[in-house]
């Protein structure tokens, strides 16, 4: 089975996110950039798919700015065997992004798509979802466990009860949470073979798609900040402000 | 503007959730209600009463037992032919079949909104909660996934709407639920509780986050978060956490213990009424955000605490 990953490059997880004075969006020059957390645990998954023997390749795609090449040989470096870069400068929304990946898929033809279940960018948790739709495809998202069993999988969910496990047909497009796995640091013998592994680049016109935004953004603000409040010294005096908040009696 | 509200219930019972998606969806205009499930005439005729309702479309098969996404989207974007705006809770529930349907009508999700400005300007959060991003729809139809901390919740009671059953479409065949593992527990649920305390990795192991915390809980008649932290160290199933990824709280009052304060853990947290952050660390950032905090060790102050109160 043929595995599709797609990664994308966000600001590093660790930085905090800086609003522009000019309410136009969050200042992203001379940030760490880094792969989005989820993607770098759907990454790992495929990798380890393929170490079980359950995939045969890896294909890791991203869609962005020619610096999303780096993101990509991050993933080439991890483990995965080719990539394919869909250059563009613009902001791509979820639903384009959903479109796109459907022309690679028919292209690739993969047994399972794997994405982060949302970017820590836009925080939209879409992607996947739309993808699995407009391919007529059944979807696990928010996945903490993958399991092939046959033409089968079994994905165990991440949902607010606690965990939901449901049998899909591939192809499935599969989306990652936080528990699947750890992701593994390319060690820099992996980081010196990238280097020579094969990247596409194409664009969102090679698979006919218009990624002209549905959205508009009006602007992008601060929230209301909390103001910090007392420290108290000892646990009495947390016992009295938490009964004159009416919750101890 | 013609609303479809899509019900989420679990063992014939509305989710709180679902209520204030109506209130953001009444603020777009009129509101019916999806119930799709199996054996949900309960459902439906609760779905009636709530406040504001118009027409309760139901859909109920034994295929829609577990509410999967392949088998419920469609029969939203049936329903979406004459309607302009489909509206979900951001639980997960929501997040999983609303991106299905957009993807069906060509429409671009707005995702986890907090407000509504007009029929299609919506403020949602991006960046963990770092920035607040006001967008205006384009397309004709919306599809909305809501947030529930950010409205009122309609009332449950005084509502009149009207049953109607609708075409349940077919299973996928696809897809099937093989099994789940719900967290069952006496103290009231995360995202509705007016008291949670909420643990990190500080607590060191599984027997002392519950050994601790629970006790205290239970003094408070408060339900019991985590930290990614604690949930990633196994002290604590993953329905606890609490954050950009996991669960969005606004309580009255909020008890961080051991909780450092990452931005992902603040992102879910800093909307409560009173936030208490009890650490160790006088430096760590849950002190920028907490209206009362305690600087000292939570193994001695927990127990304390839960004896004083």
């Amino acid at each position: 089975m043929k595995l599709l990953v797609a990664v994308k490059r966000v600001i590093d997880f660790n930085v905090k996110p800086r609003v522009k004075m000019d309410g136009s969006g969050v200042d992203l020059a001379n940030v760490k950039m880094s792969m989005n957390p989820f993607d770098e645990i759907a990454v790992e998954e495929a990798i380890r798919l393929k170490e079980k023997g359950a995939a045969t390749e890896i294909v890791a795609v991203s869609i962005g700015p020619a610096k999303a090449q780096e993101t990509l040989r991050t993933a080439l470096a991890m483990g995965a065997d080719r990539a394919i870069l869909i250059q563009t400068e613009e902001e791509v929304e979820p639903l384009a992004v959903a479109k796109i990946l459907k022309g690679i898929a028919e292209e690739e033809q993969p047994g399972m798509i794997i994405l982060g279940k949302q970017a820590i960018d836009d925080d939209s948790n879409q992607t996947g979802q739309m993808l699995a739709a407009l391919l007529g495809w059944p979807q696990g998202t928010f996945a903490s466990k993958v399991e092939v069993a046959g033409g089968d999988l079994n994905v165990t969910r991440e949902v607010d009860g606690g965990l939901e496990t449901v049998k899909l047909a591939t192809p499935a497009v599969v989306t990652t949470d936080l528990r699947l796995n750890e992701p593994r640091y390319a060690s820099l013998p992996n980081i010196m073979k990238a280097k020579s592994k094969p990247l596409a680049t194409k664009s969102p016109g090679d698979y006919g798609v218009d990624v002209a935004p549905r959205l508009e953004t009006l602007k992008v603000v601060e929230p209301a900040k909390r103001q910090a409040g007392v420290k108290v010294g000892s646990v009495d005096e947390l016992v009295a402000k938490l009964k004159s908040l009416g919750v101890a009696k | 503007m013609k609303t479809l509200v899509l019900v989420e219930h679990e063992g014939g019972a509305i989710k709180d959730a679902t209520l204030a998606a109506v209130t953001a969806a009444s603020q777009l205009g009129d509101v019916d209600l999806l119930v799709a499930g199996n054996g949900v005439d309960g459902v439906a005729q609760a779905a009636a009463k709530i406040a504001g309702a118009g027409k309760v479309l139901v859909a109920d098969g034994a295929h829609l037992e577990h509410q999967l996404a392949e088998d419920v989207a469609p029969i939203a974007v049936a329903l979406m032919a004459d309607r302009d705006a489909f509206l979900a809770p951001a639980t997960t529930t929501g997040k999983n079949i609303a991106p299905r349907v957009a993807a069906l009508l060509d429409v671009m999700q707005i995702s986890e909104i907090l407000s509504v400005e007009d029929e299609s300007t919506f403020t949602r959060p991006i960046y963990a909660g770092n920035a607040i991003a006001t967008v205006k729809s384009k397309d004709a139809k919306k599809v909305i996934t809501v947030r529930g901390t950010a409205f009122e919740k309609a009332a449950a009671e005084g509502g009149s709407g009207t049953v109607e059953a609708v075409d349940v479409g077919g299973s996928s065949g696809k897809s099937s639920f093989v099994g789940a593992e719900i967290s069952k527990s006496e103290r009231p649920e995360l995202t509705s509780a007016k008291v949670i305390v909420s643990g990190g990795r500080a607590f060191g192991s599984n027997d002392q986050f519950h050994g601790l915390l629970d006790p205290l809980a239970d003094k408070l008649g408060a339900a019991v978060g985590a930290s990614r932290a604690a949930v990633d160290a196994g002290y604590a199933p993953n329905d606890y956490q609490v954050g950009q990824t996991g669960k969005i709280v606004a309580p009255e009052v909020y008890i961080a213990i051991g909780i450092s304060g990452a931005i992902q853990h603040l992102a879910g947290m800093k909307d409560s009424k009173t936030i208490v952050a009890i650490n160790k660390d006088e430096e760590a950032p849950i002190f920028q955000v907490a209206d009362i905090g305690l600087v000292g060790d939570l193994f001695k102050i927990v127990p304390e605490l839960t004896e004083k109160l």
